[in-house]
């Protein structure tokens, strides 16, 4: 058995640089769970449908199970871990879900939350279909999603006034 | 659920990789990834190399003129889908776009990258073939275009050799007089398709004086089917049946989990009289 070659890769994580020295092969949802501890991203389907491991790359979302570390190299990732206010305090997203009870189990919830803070970014009012169309590629076992839908539209409520305090 | 170990290069030139894919016979080009990261996850395939062609300069263009729109093998799906230009010159672009996968995997993925994966269950090789354009790729012997009825040969399999990289798609513009449509039926948006159709209809007054359709999960390669001689220049019931009867007797579908071959032809006869009738309405009002 020949040993693996690895690739030293850093990997700028909600802000804080880390270093890992990584296989090519290594998916970069593992690599946050095993190499940097992060285990907030939750790992499903490992082939791209359940969307449990989505991340924002670059502030888009994208699979992280679909991705290897040392492609993701070079860009900011933020992980669910990055999604809280800097006091600790629950971001909008968050809250939301708690204040909808928009998650059981949890498992998928990191995904969504990931998600929902694009898209809400992206469409600061969203009507509930298109709530809808903005969770479509993640999957929930659980709720039925009608609380995720409510969720999202709690959410951009909430960030809408985050930004009203803010201006 | 992991991939098989492979060596991994990111070249920062088309020339370095290019020397990459010549020096492996058995590297593999990785761009978007959204299709063969989870091949190699399943170990469906498991190349000695990927070459990452991520860092290469000036390959991220969505070019629009007045013939069509030309595609970078960088250029992600949501990038094409979002550009309001492409629209303008070719609605049937965005109409597919918007069926390919999940916004979160538009966000990675790309349209070239769809193209060489040369899936029959995809969206953009059909419209490729549907709009007859063609791809562009370079290779040691430098640039070429392959024209997409040259392009597709057996089931997920390009006519590009695997010392080249596909660089660019070019999808023609829609031509005057003429209205397109797509439509596709899936289990859950999203999700792989069990049929669809795209169909481009060109008029002369209230007549028919061209149409064909392109079809999607219902073939083991990307079908384009001349519906003029079957429509027989109008739109009606029977013209309509005897359009999908005659798309029919060059598709193939089959069953598989996901639906029966006997319902996915029902899905093709039933989208192709709708589709048919959504371009041929937009080529009359000359808007999509």
């Amino acid at each position: 058995m020949s040993t693996e070659q690895t690739h030293e890769i850093r990997l700028n994580v909600n802000g804080v640089e880390h270093q890992a020295a990584v296989p090519a092969r290594r998916l970069l949802s593992d690599a946050l769970r095993h190499d940097l501890g992060l285990t907030g991203t939750h790992v499903g389907c490992e082939h791209g449908v359940c969307g449990a491991c989505t991340v924002l790359v670059d502030g888009q979302p994208m699979r992280s199970c679909l991705m290897f570390a040392v492609s993701a190299a070079g860009h900011e990732i933020t992980t669910v871990e990055g999604l809280s206010r800097p006091d600790g305090e629950l971001g909008p997203v968050q809250q939301a879900f708690r204040e909808c009870h928009g998650l059981q189990c949890g498992f998928c919830t990191p995904g969504f939350l990931t998600t929902i803070t694009a898209g809400i970014a992206e469409n600061p009012d969203p009507t509930e279909d298109e709530a809808r169309d903005m969770v479509a590629g993640n999957l929930c076992r659980c709720t039925g999603y009608q609380n995720i839908v409510k969720a999202v539209c709690r959410a951009a409520e909430l960030a809408r006034s985050d930004e009203d305090g803010a201006a | 659920m992991k991939p098989a170990p492979f060596d991994y290069v990111r070249p920062g030139t088309l020339e370095e990789a290019l020397q990459a894919l010549a020096g492996h016979p058995e590297a593999k080009v990785l761009a978007g990834g959204q299709s063969l990261v989870p091949l190699l996850s399943m170990r469906l395939a498991a190349p000695a190399v990927l070459v990452d062609i991520n860092d290469l300069p000036g390959l991220d263009h969505v070019r629009v003129s007045a013939d069509g729109v030309r595609v970078g093998a960088l250029a992600r799906h949501a990038a094409v889908l979002r550009d309001p230009d492409v629209a303008r010159v070719q609605p049937l672009v965005p109409l597919a776009l918007a069926n390919v996968a999940h916004a979160t995997i538009r966000n990675r993925g790309t349209t070239v990258g769809s193209l060489v994966h040369a899936d029959a269950a995809a969206e953009m090789p059909m419209v490729l073939r549907l709009l007859d354009g063609s791809l562009d790729v370079v290779g040691p012997g430098g640039r070429r275009t392959i024209p997409v009825a040259e392009l597709y040969v057996g089931p997920l399999e390009s006519s590009l050799h695997h010392d080249e990289i596909a660089v660019e798609a070019f999808f023609p513009a829609l031509a005057p007089h003429t209205g397109v449509a797509f439509e596709e039926i899936a289990r859950r948006h999203g999700d792989y398709a069990m049929c669809g159709v795209a169909a481009v209809v060109t008029v002369e007054g209230d007549r028919v004086v061209k149409a064909s359709a392109g079809y999607l999960s219902v073939s083991d390669i990307p079908t384009v089917v001349d519906l003029t001689e079957a429509l027989d220049g109008s739109i009606s019931d029977a013209s309509l049946a005897a359009a999908a009867e005659a798309a029919l007797e060059q598709l193939d579908p089959e069953t598989d989990i996901h639906a029966t071959a006997d319902y996915r032809a029902h899905l093709a006869r039933v989208l192709t009289a709708r589709v048919v009738t959504a371009a041929y309405e937009n080529a009359r009002e000359e808007k999509a």
